[in-house]
């Protein structure tokens, strides 16, 4: 949890993105305590995608500031926000399918240059996620929806983040591999990786955040902390369901 | 008939080395780069022109000067390419395929007439010339210069091969060729990645280049235009986007030129060549190693 002394791992401040004439974020803000889990919840198009993906700089805002660490990367190249520690899992997985699952792997420590480091790195993730040291020579396309998530993490911990940014991890699968999910990400957090995590299904997602804000249309509309907000009428009525 | 086989090998070495740069940059931009052949062109007048200023020097040495003036040509050439990538490609980036592909048509161009500008329009004779004595080589007359070469080609596509599945730079190549917004979350430069796909892939047609002109012993400016068309060809033969493919594909082609052409006449080469791509590619569209696309969501 962030405390009064604690740094920001990520503040995003009055953040502006348009796609043409189609005004995306209109002055988002949102923080990132280091150790924090934050969620990001709201419904398709809200621009909870856009929010990661302009923090990433595969998309470039408008208006407004992205500080990481407390270094300014609005204006960074993905590959130095990257190197900066910030690491994006995006939705729908985009693991690369026609290479194995070592080669996925070895690819999230493309920016380390000692690949001894990689080697070790990727030791550490087979420890945690058993499933992929088994399929590690198979085609990342052959894996079963649930792996193919486990080894998109796993490709960003490769790189050893210091904020993983999680687009929808739970998409797609059944609710079993959803708590599977969740408590990967748990555990990660645990090591003291801190957690941007952006979801449609709130009630996994407010389970383990610290922290969670609502955007709608561009805005945080809402925030507080994660077991307040599961209570917050607003926010079942919206996104729990009854 | 033997003869007939190292014909083939020979200009089918050439054709999969061309071929390789088209399929690289392809695979990885989606681009078919039009001034490519032209790219072999210019490697074959850059040796030009290095062994005319080297002059005497050369002729004595023939077989290592026009190895040394081959990497030189491979540094022009694939500086070119470079270049080529920066000024024309790069800032057509997410702009429409059409356009992209016009923009490497007027590339072919430019550099076919900007060659035409210096070097004038008649033919050059190459200063080094793969004559040597033949040796019998199972029935075919062969000098070891020819053979030399048809090695160094060889190597050349082993060390890409390399490259490509055992570098970190090929894995990043893969990478980008099958999601580049993907790639760059990974942290790679796909920029700089890009640009080196284009160095490696119009050096090796540089490379093909000054073999051609110690081969036929003769270049002129356009020289670049059927070998591309050939190339291409070869590259869809194999599977556009593969590199075995191009390797593969190179080779098909300059064997069945050779064989085609001894049965029904060398004027009719070229036409055999884009009749069989023709059908080849009615029997098979994705090329001899093309892949299947069987990707789960």
């Amino acid at each position: 949890m962030s405390d009064a002394a604690g740094r920001w791992a990520l503040e995003i401040d009055g953040l502006d993105v348009h796609y043409g004439r189609v005004h995306a974020l209109r002055g988002l803000s949102l923080t990132v305590g280091e150790g924090e889990i934050i969620t990001l919840l709201g419904n398709n198009g809200a621009g909870k995608t856009s929010t990661l993906a302009t923090v990433s700089g595969v998309v470039r805002s408008t208006g407004g500031t992205v500080r990481a660490f407390g270094r300014d990367i609005t204006k960074a190249k993905p590959w130095e926000i990257v190197g900066a520690g910030v690491v994006h899992v995006p939705e729908g997985r985009r693991i690369f399918s026609r290479l194995t699952v070592h080669e996925n792997l070895q690819l999230g420590g493309y920016l380390v240059s000692d690949k001894a480091v990689v080697g070790r790195r990727i030791d550490e993730v087979y420890a945690l996620l058993p499933r992929l040291a088994e399929r590690r020579n198979q085609q990342g396309g052959n894996l079963s929806g649930g792996e193919q998530q486990m080894l998109a993490v796993g490709r960003a911990l490769v790189a050893k983040p210091k904020l993983l940014m999680l687009d929808e991890p739970s998409m797609g699968l059944a609710p079993l591999v959803v708590t599977q999910i969740m408590k990967l990400i748990r555990q990660i957090n645990a090591d003291g990786t801190s957690v941007l995590l952006v979801e449609q299904n709130a009630r996994a997602a407010l389970k383990i955040a610290h922290r969670a804000y609502v955007v709608e249309n561009g805005v945080i509309t809402l925030q507080g902390a994660a077991r307040e907000l599961r209570r917050d009428s607003r926010v079942v009525e919206a996104y729990l369901g009854a | 008939m033997t003869q007939l086989l190292w014909n083939g090998l020979f200009v089918g070495s050439f054709y999969a080395l061309v071929a390789l740069g088209y399929t690289m940059v392809y695979g990885i931009i989606r681009l078919l780069n039009f001034a490519h052949g032209d790219l072999y062109m210019l490697g074959a007048f850059v040796g030009f022109g290095v062994l005319s200023v080297a002059g005497g020097l050369a002729t004595g040495l023939g077989f290592v000067a026009l190895l040394i003036v081959m990497l030189i040509a491979m540094l022009v050439t694939g500086t070119a390419g470079l270049l080529l990538e920066r000024v024309a490609y790069r800032p057509l980036r997410g702009a429409p395929r059409l356009s992209v592909l016009i923009t490497a048509v007027g590339a072919s161009f430019a550099l076919e007439y900007g060659m035409r500008l210096v070097a004038g329009p008649n033919p050059e004779v190459y200063p080094v010339r793969l004559a040597g004595d033949p040796v019998n080589l199972l029935g075919a007359r062969i000098t070891i210069q020819q053979a030399s070469l048809i090695v160094i080609a060889v190597l050349l596509m082993a060390g890409l091969q390399w490259l490509v599945m055992g570098t970190e730079t090929g894995r990043a190549m893969r990478a980008i060729s099958q999601d580049p917004t993907a790639a760059l979350y990974m942290g790679i430069n796909v920029d700089a990645v890009i640009a080196r796909t284009f160095f490696i892939g119009s050096a090796l047609a540089g490379a093909a280049g000054v073999m051609a002109g110690g081969y036929y012993g003769k270049i002129d400016f356009l020289m670049g235009f059927v070998i591309g068309l050939k190339a291409f060809t070869a590259a869809v033969i194999g599977g556009i986007g593969n590199v075995k493919g191009a390797m593969l594909g190179g080779l098909t082609l300059g064997l069945l030129e050779s064989i085609g052409t001894h049965w029904i006449g060398g004027q009719w080469r070229d036409v055999f060549a884009f009749t069989f791509l023709i059908i080849f590619l009615t029997l098979r569209p994705t090329g001899i190693l093309g892949e299947r696309v069987t990707e789960r969501v």
